[in-house]
This record gives C-alpha cells, structure tokens and sequence, in this order.
C-alpha cells in the first residue's frame, strides 16, 4: 500500500480554491476557441471569463413565475460543490484531502449526483426548454452511465483496490491509458457527457433556447457555467491517478505532474466542444448499449488477464 | 466525538427528509426529499465505517430517485404532476399502520435484550462484502440477478408500444425496422 498522508482538515479550505483555478484555465481555453472561430484577438480570448464573471455577478437575478426556487438553487449550487467532491479524493503527491478507500465508488456516486442535479436544474424554473433539456440528459445519462461504471471497474481490478492512491501507483510499469484504451476512452467521453458540455451538451445546448440555462441570469447563471467547467476540471484530476499513472514522471516533482497530466487531459475535454453536432440522446442510447457497453465489458476482461 | 455529531444530524436529516415527502405538494419535491433521506442513511453507513455501502447507498438512490421522479410526474398526478397535489390519500388508515409499525418496531428495538457484540469487525470491510457475495452468499445472487434482470425484460416488453411486427412487418420480413427514431448504429 503506498504511503499517503491525509492533511489536516482546514487544508481543504484550499480544495475549491485549486480546483476553481484549474477550472478556470479550462474555461479559457474553451473561450480562446470559441473567440478564435469568431476571430476576436488573443486578448479577448483569455479574458472572457472573467469578463463573462464579472458582467454575471453584477448582473440582477430574474426568477420566472412559480419556480420550484428550493430545488433550482439545490441544482444551481451542488454543481460546484459536486465538482469539488469528487476531486477531493485525488492524491496530489504524497497528501490527499479524503484518503477514502472506495475512492472510485466516490467518483461514480458524484458523477450520478449530476443526474439529479442536471434534471433540477431543468425542473426548478417552471420553463417547457428547461424540463425538456433536464428530461434529455436523464436520456443521455442512461445511455452513457453503465459504459462509464464497467470503464472505472477495470483499473480498480486491474489495481486489485477501489483506493485512488493504490490504482495510481498499479501503474509502475505502464499507464493504464495504454493498456486500456477503451476505459480511457469511455471514462473521457461520459466526462463530457455528465459535465454536458461539448457534443453532449444537451442539458444546456442553443437547440433548446438554452436548455437549463434559458432562465438563469446573474449569478444562477455563473454558478452553473462555472460548475460545468468546475466538473470538467474534477473529472480530468480524477483521470490521473485513474489512468495515467498518478504523479509519475521525471525532473517535476509528482504534484507539478499530477497538474500537468490533468491539464492536458482538461485541454481534451474543454477543446471537444464546438467540433462535432450535439449527439441526440435517443440516438447514441443505441451506441452506449450495443457498442460502448460490450467493449467496456470486453476491456475489464483484458484487465482482469492482464491483472493477475 | 465527530462521529456522533455526524450519525445524530444525518438520522435527523433522514426523518425530517422522509416527512417532508409526504408534506410537500409537488411531486418533484417529494422524489428528492426522498432522495434526500437515503443520503442522509448512507451518511449513516459512511459514519458507521461501511465506506462501501454508505457510497453505493447514496449513488443507486439518488439515481434511483432522478428516475423515479420522472414516472411520479408522468404517472401519479392528474395532468402530469405539473400542478400542486397532496402526496397522501387513505389518510386515516395510513396514519394508524405507521404508527403501529412505529410503536412495534421503536419498542422492539428498546426492550429486546439484545447480546453482546460476539466477533470483531473485518479489517477490511469492502472486501469481506465482497467475499460474503461472491462466496457463501453466491447462490441467493445468482438466484435474484436472473429474476430480476428477467422482470425488467418482461416489464419492458409488456410496456413497450411497438412490438417486433410493427418493427419488422407481419412475416418479420424488413431487413432494417422501421423506426420512428433511428438507432445510432445505423440499423
């Protein structure tokens, strides 16, 4: 069992605060190619999101009538708060927040936590685009769910431990990315559809006026686009010790790796939006359960053999 | 010390949670003060130490909860739960069954002379779950999986508007069904 040291307590007063900085590097880079396409200079390309942080935090919140507002504001604020739970188990080095021995049960059961959350989001502002967009990604989550759980069991048998630390240091030899590609691939394509952005952006997509966010403004409106970009952030710190053998590497120490690694992983995910049509959810439930299903199933035999 | 903090706000959380389903007026609400109540119980589990269950309590509830909501609306009000409705009906006898099952099982709980704790716990919990499952407890899995997996399958094909002669035709002779909504596989 490798060593790790959980850190006292008041250290995760600093969680979100890193997790908002990687997320906000993620959103820049979504946002320098999006002001690319449109051909806006590089300065206002690495701006907007602070620009679009500061305009939203000004700006007056509109509420429509009769909204669920409890369940709107549980949906709009557990976006971040989510996204900060499930990064909280990634070993940065040597330390980690919650030494959790079922670390990638944690990760799943956080990443379903954003079936709900997507749905209330939909729900709360009593708005038809809104319900519509939530019952969609209901459909989606359906379709990409299972493939996602076979896609986190092979490197937990493959580590023989449901334990982060333990499933990152199992990885001496090779990364499981190499070995498992299609886990890697599954885990990185349901990390875009539960964060509904990019071709699976259909909680939130301009096909639906908006989706969730037909009705949000100021700083409902922040917290979810923030809170996508904040998961996007804890899914791609949740990939390093997954599958890219934790903080491995020479020269920089294995916290500078760890970062590095989720960078280049969030750069993945961040940069996949605007590049191919939003995926219909009635259409890919067919290619989750009668491709992506078996061949996750077909990759955790691979990693079983190759295991023991 | 933290432990009993944690285990007594959660076991409040868990019963106000569960009242409120049946004092709130929306059926949104009441699928997710469910929800809501199960978490709280797998917080429960996760302060007991059971770091497995209390995790895998609170991922198939609130999953199980996201999609049940969606049946509740479309299903249980009378134009589609969209509007305000009372979550309870059977007031009186439904009052007096919980009350008794109540009183029974809080007296049960207090008056048995329950023994002493006889073994200790495993050193690693999850993975005597596991070895209880896929060891001595195989048999009763093997028995449920099939029945439920095949419950689902027959409810699915009971519910199901189209069946496979609408797809294929009346001799199942198209090659490709005919669907409403092609699959993504390009069937």
């Amino acid at each position: 069992m490798p060593e790790v040291t959980t850190l006292q307590p008041w250290w995760a007063a600093l969680a979100p605060v890193t997790l908002l900085t990687l997320a906000a590097a993620g959103a820049a880079m979504a946002g320098a190619q999006t002001a690319r396409r449109r051909g806006d200079g590089p300065l206002v390309a690495a701006t907007t999101p602070l620009t679009e942080t500061w305009r939203l935090l000004r700006q007056r919140r509109r509420v429509p009538v009769a909204a669920d507002r409890v369940l709107w504001h549980v949906a709009v604020g557990g976006l971040p708060v989510v996204a900060v739970l499930m990064a909280v188990v990634v070993p940065l080095g040597s330390v980690v927040l919650v030494d959790s021995p079922v670390g990638v049960v944690w990760f799943n059961a956080m990443d379903v936590m954003l079936w709900a959350l997507w749905w209330l989001a939909g729900w709360g502002p009593n708005s038809t685009h809104s319900l519509v967009a939530g019952h969609r990604f209901l459909g989606l989550a359906l379709a990409y769910e299972l493939p996602l759980m076979f896609a986190l069991t092979s490197p937990a048998i493959a580590a023989h431990s449901l334990r982060l630390a333990d499933v990152a240091s199992a990885q001496q030899g090779l990364w499981f990315a190499v070995w498992m590609p299609v886990a890697f691939g599954v885990y990185l394509l349901s990390a875009v559809a539960f964060s509904s952005w990019g071709p699976f952006a259909v909680a939130a997509h301009s096909d639906l006026a908006g989706g969730v966010l037909a009705e949000t403004s100021g700083v409902d409106r922040w917290l979810v686009l923030a809170g996508r970009h904040l998961v996007l952030a804890a899914a791609a710190l949740v990939a390093v010790p997954l599958f890219l053998g934790g903080g491995a590497g020479p020269v920089l120490g294995p916290v500078a790796w760890t970062l590095v690694k989720a960078l280049v992983v969030l750069a993945v995910l961040e940069l996949s939006a605007g590049r191919a049509p939003m995926i219909r959810p009635e259409r890919f439930a067919e290619v989750g359960w009668m491709v992506l299903l078996p061949a996750t199933v077909l990759q955790m035999l691979v990693a079983a053999g190759g295991a023991s | 010390m933290i432990g009993t903090i944690v285990f007594w706000v959660a076991a409040l959380v868990a019963v106000a949670a569960g009242v409120e389903v049946f004092r709130t007026d929306s059926m949104a609400r009441a699928s997710y003060a469910l929800a809501a109540s199960f978490v709280a119980v797998g917080v429960m589990l996760l302060a007991f130490e059971l770091d497995y269950l209390g995790v895998i309590v609170i991922l198939m509830m609130v999953m199980e909860m996201a999609i049940m909501a969606l049946f509740m609306i479309m299903l249980m009000g009378m134009n589609p739960a969209l509007m305000p409705m009372s979550m309870v009906h059977g007031k009186r006898t439904a009052t007096v069954v919980a009350a008794v099952v109540f009183v029974g099982l809080a007296a049960a709980a207090l008056l048995i002379p329950w023994p002493d704790r006889a073994g200790a716990p495993a050193a690693d919990l999850t993975r005597s779950l596991g070895d209880a499952v896929m060891g001595s407890k195989m048999l009763v899995m093997l028995t449920v999986s099939p029945v439920l997996f095949a419950t689902i399958i027959g409810a699915l094909v009971l519910g199901h508007p189209r069946d496979r002669y609408q797809r294929y035709g009346d001799d199942l002779e198209r090659d490709h069904p005919d669907d409403p909504i092609q699959g993504g596989v390009g069937r």
